[in-house]
């Protein structure tokens, strides 16, 4: 197809991603804030109240940045996996498939939309976090380049477990099973200076780690991992995945029999 | 001018060790109405998917309007519009998304794809549905929104697997004539169907294919006139006694109103009426007891089968 009729089918997949998911905000947009809010309260106000500080930042400034970035990872990665494997069983992808859209737009209008939906929850978490701790950005684009590659990896991830996917249990399974502990395990709610030597070693091997403290840094000037490191591993990582994600797409695995 | 399909040769076994497709060779010419028929699990689905690249083939080569899906994928998926079997569209989307969004898919701009969709959508009769989800139409109404959406691009070939299944005869009857006029207007139409009936009153060729190969390929006409017999069921004005024997018709009695007649298709139907009037014997009306194609067809499959033709 010519620039323009590829422009035009990739707006149309973008589109109908982000339509799918603001159709039913109750169920994709309003719940991961309502669990951050709770985050905020409880850990934040609470409990973040007696620990004090942090890096020397009041724990609940510490901890904003890191719950706006887990809602951004699990929101554009369940947003594609779901959303690609419904059309798999559902067999509307297949209205992609007869159409001359190239896969490498199929995979960046899912990644989009899955994109979208991050942003969309992270401001909306963002703007919950204004009520517990004043918005302060140390570096603006520090912190829209992180969030914005890592919702695309994450996005590109949950593209890949939809092209495996065979069944609903398998799209929850990386989701509950390695996402949510790796996101927990990430510097979310703590310095990795407060681990003993062995697991501040063994953390690093964990991806988020690496985003968090970006995005920390983008926020509060203060991070753990070095920014050249962060940027490597997630960009690494973005290509690895977007490779991976087209190969798959290309030899029609889980899509053509 | 280049076939709108050609096909040669074309495999393709599954991971699981079953030959769906044992080599077919197919053609159909642009402008045809043509129709693939075959029992159930005989290949046609596994054909089409493969024209449609929704299934990977194992070998052999697939062109549409002479572009070739290994050499030139974009340029033939252009020309084609596919009306699945079953229901393919996301149920929780409006019926003009549905339609204006496989527009896009073709890099068909959004204003021009709503004048499309607004098109087909009147002509199917879905105008009225356009803003309410696809899961709330009925099974005919479905079945249109597809042929809507398979338009919307304005192929050149449209391939139909049974777009008329559960369909009451009244939508099945509106269905035939826009399909007819789409022909008509230069879309090339390939049907399959379980209705016999349509693909004789719609197509102008035909192929038949069971257990992966191409059993029959040829004409509507040249194909019926290969059936020696017809059987007609016969209305009798008055009750029927004793079965007369006719010289050159085997007549069966079915029940004291009801007679059935074989002719042989060299033998004229009013010899049939004169021997019939001999005996004092007035038909108050006639039909045929089964559909002509549907006979040939059944006839084609079972040779096949017993002479081992796809063994």
């Amino acid at each position: 197809m010519s620039g323009y009729a590829n422009w035009v089918a990739l707006r149309t997949i973008v589109t109908k991603e982000v339509l799918r998911f603001s159709r039913i905000w109750i169920q994709t947009i309003l719940p991961p804030v309502i669990t951050m809010g709770l985050y905020f309260i409880i850990f934040g106000g609470l409990i973040g109240s007696r620990i004090g500080e942090m890096e020397g930042i009041r724990y609940m400034d510490f901890i904003v940045p890191g719950l706006i970035m887990m809602a951004v990872i699990t929101n554009s990665y369940s947003n594609v996996v779901s959303s690609f494997y419904s059309a798999k069983f559902q067999r509307h992808l297949e209205e992609m498939l007869v159409s001359p859209v190239p896969n490498y737009l199929i995979i960046l209008g899912f990644v989009a939309g899955g994109i979208c939906r991050g942003l969309a929850v992270g401001v909306a978490v963002t703007l919950i976090s204004m009520i517990f701790s004043p918005l302060s950005i140390h570096n603006l684009a520090i912190t829209l380049s992180v969030v914005l590659l890592t919702a695309t990896l994450f996005a590109l991830a949950g593209l890949i477990n939809g092209v495996f996917a065979r069944s609903f249990d398998d799209i929850s399974i990386v989701p509950t099973f390695i996402l949510t502990p790796l996101t927990y395990l990430g510097g979310v709610f703590y310095s990795i200076t407060l681990l003993p030597e062995f697991w501040q070693g063994a953390s690093m091997l964990n991806p988020i780690l690496y985003m968090v403290n970006a995005f920390r840094y983008g926020f509060l000037g203060v991070a753990d991992i070095g920014l050249a490191t962060s940027y490597g591993i997630i960009i690494g990582f973005v290509v690895l995945l977007y490779g991976v994600a087209l190969f798959l797409l290309n030899k029609g695995v889980g899509i053509r029999n | 001018m280049p076939h709108a399909l050609s096909i040669q040769n074309l495999t393709k076994t599954y991971k699981n060790g079953f030959e769906a497709l044992k080599g077919i060779d197919l053609q159909v010419e642009p402008g045809d109405f043509y129709a693939l028929l075959g029992p159930n699990g005989a290949g046609k689905s596994t054909t089409i998917s493969i024209v449609a690249s929704l299934v990977n083939k194992s070998g052999g080569s697939v062109s549409i309007f002479g572009h070739d899906l290994d050499k030139d994928l974009y340029a033939a998926k252009r020309c084609l519009g596919l009306v699945p079997q079953e229901f393919n569209f996301n149920v929780f989307e409006p019926v003009e998304e549905i339609v204006v969004n496989q527009a896009g898919y073709y890099g068909i701009p959004r204003k021009e794809a709503w004048k499309r969709a607004e098109k087909y959508l009147v002509e199917l009769g879905l105008w009225d549905k356009r803003k309410g989800m696809a899961r709330l139409l009925s099974g005919g109404m479905k079945r249109r929104l597809m042929i809507a959406r398979a338009l919307v691009h304005e192929p050149r070939l449209l391939i139909l697997d049974e777009p008329t299944a559960g369909v009451d005869i009244e939508i099945r009857r509106s269905m035939w004539t826009f399909l007819r006029e789409i022909n008509r207007q230069g879309c090339t139409i390939i049907l399959t169907t379980h209705y016999l009936e349509e693909a004789e009153s719609l197509c102008r060729n035909i192929g038949i294919i069971d257990h992966g190969r191409i059993i029959e390929n040829t004409t509507m006409k040249g194909l019926l006139n290969q059936l020696n017999t017809e059987t007609f069921i016969l209305d009798l004005s008055q009750p029927l006694m004793q079965l007369p024997t006719l010289p050159q018709h085997r007549l069966r009695w079915v029940d004291e109103l009801t007679l059935e007649a074989d002719v042989d298709r060299d033998v004229s139907l009013n010899q049939l009426f004169v021997d019939l009037n001999r005996e004092g014997i007035q038909v108050r009306s006639m039909r045929n007891k089964t559909n002509r194609l549907e006979q040939l067809f059944m006839n084609m499959v079972d040779e096949s089968r017993n002479t081992g033709v796809t063994a």
